[in-house]
């Protein structure tokens, strides 16, 4: 019998803010991760990068008005902080591959337990290829962190041995934020579980993942 | 005397010719020169390879170019509509799927680079960005110092296509926030550079300082105070 309860996609962004320390610059990718703005904690300074350019993004104000030209990544209306900067894309670009971009919050549609991402293609016949700057952001962030369903929409578990979507990057991802855990992927195949939702228990979890868990003594409980 | 200024859009966009390879400024729906596109549509050439962001930003510019069958290839890193409901791109997606446009998916701070490394005079450049993906597929790869790099080749244009807001009449361009995006890139890697800005002011009007296109870098500049 199931006695746990998954994390709506708030929560999820919520956890991930508490892991976002004071003073660091931060890349969204578009999707569930841009979420995370909206629950960025008001004690910290956490500057938001966009890849069009915009240093010290922050959510527009509602009702407010919309500025064509103060848009993030998923052209979504934004603002700008007391103290943003604007440039030009190879500028920004030299900011995500460079190194200069602390942490970046990535969707995926597979992680391996090497740290491998998929989330740019499906590998769909059907579908167009379209990458934008994710493999940008993937080969030059300091920090690599996936916010993502534990399981896909038919169940399938997207923590894998190998994954077999096209890449994104290799070893790249540093911890994945499901909907169920956090897991630490330190790049030498250990996935390393540092907290699952309240009453799930470890077999329960490796049971939705299709790569070996390890487990930890300190492992912390997530209300959901 | 040096004015680049020309007095109509027709006359900005004269010389493209078949065949051409046009670089198109715009993120989102910021910084499209979506009036130069379409007088472009008037002038008439036709099997142009188009590099822009996306494969298209409404129904309006790029997508007509295309409607129109003018267009031979798209390079860029995200020809997908990012939202299904208000489409950016369902006229490139028609034709792609019917096999009548091709398409270079490229990422795209590599496709920055690539205008760069044209337009600074260098040759091929190494990145980690692709390596291990099948975006790398066909490319020379090495590993140096432990990392994998992928060699990737400049990206010239016959024509580029910005948008700025203020211009004067040597071509130093000024853009509004994130309108600047692929401006300055493209208008380094082209031939010839046209800029459609709102205003065109007085030389000695922009503060040198502020300038974020010299204008060595542009060849024409057209006034358009109410853009499309």
């Amino acid at each position: 019998m199931t006695t746990w309860n998954k994390l709506t996609r708030a929560q999820i962004a919520e956890l991930v803010t508490r892991d976002i320390p004071d003073a660091v610059y931060v890349n969204l990718g578009i999707g569930m991760p841009t979420l995370i703005a909206q629950y960025l904690p008001r004690d910290r300074e956490i500057i938001l990068h966009s890849e069009n350019g915009i240093v010290g993004m922050t959510n527009a104000p509602a009702g407010g008005p919309q500025d064509p030209d103060i848009i993030n990544a998923g052209k979504e209306f934004m603002g700008l902080m007391p103290g943003a900067s604007i440039t030009d894309h190879v500028t920004s670009f030299a900011m995500m591959r460079g190194g200069h971009i602390d942490l970046t919050v990535l969707g995926a549609f597979q992680v391996s337990r090497m740290g491998d991402l998929a989330n740019w293609d499906t590998g769909d016949p059907n579908s167009i290829p379209a990458v934008g700057g994710a493999m940008d952001l993937a080969a030059g962030a300091k920090q690599v962190f996936v916010m993502m369903d534990h399981v896909d929409k038919k169940g399938a578990p997207k923590i894998v041995t190998q994954c077999t979507y096209p890449l994104t990057g290799m070893r790249v991802v540093d911890r994945i934020y499901s909907d169920v855990a956090i897991i630490d992927v330190p790049g030498d195949g250990r996935l390393i579980v540092r907290a699952m939702v309240e009453g799930m228990t470890l077999p329960e979890l490796q049971g939705m993942t299709a790569a070996p868990l390890t487990g930890v003594d300190a492992c912390q409980k997530i209300a959901a | 005397m040096l004015d680049k200024t020309v007095p109509s859009l027709a006359e900005a966009v004269s010389g493209v010719r078949d065949g051409a390879r046009l670089l198109i400024s715009g993120f989102g729906g910021s910084g499209i020169p979506t009036d130069l596109i379409r007088a472009l549509l008037d002038q008439g050439a036709k099997d142009l390879t188009i590099v822009n962001n996306n494969a298209g930003n409404g129904p309006l510019g790029l997508s007509e170019l295309i409607a129109a069958g003018r267009v031979r290839k798209v390079i860029c890193s995200y020809a997908r509509s990012a939202n299904p409901a208000n489409p950016s791109s369902a006229v490139f997606a028609e034709w792609y799927r019917a096999g009548k446009i091709e398409l270079e998916c490229v990422p795209q701070g590599t496709m920055a680079d690539r205008m760069h490394a044209a337009g600074a005079g260098l040759g091929p450049f190494f990145t980690p960005t692709s390596y291990a993906t099948p975006l790398a597929q066909g490319k020379e790869t090495r590993v140096i110092d432990g990392v994998g790099y992928v060699l990737e080749d400049p990206l010239p244009g016959d024509f580029a296509f910005v948008k700025a807001t203020q211009a004067d009449r040597w071509g130093n361009l000024v853009y509004r926030y994130a309108q600047r995006n692929f401006g300055p890139v493209m208008c380094m890697a082209a031939k010839t550079a046209v800029a459609q800005v709102q205003e065109i002011l007085p030389l000695g009007a922009l503060a040198p300082d502020h300038v974020m296109t010299p204008g060595i870098f542009v060849q024409r500049v057209v006034e358009c105070r109410n853009p499309q």
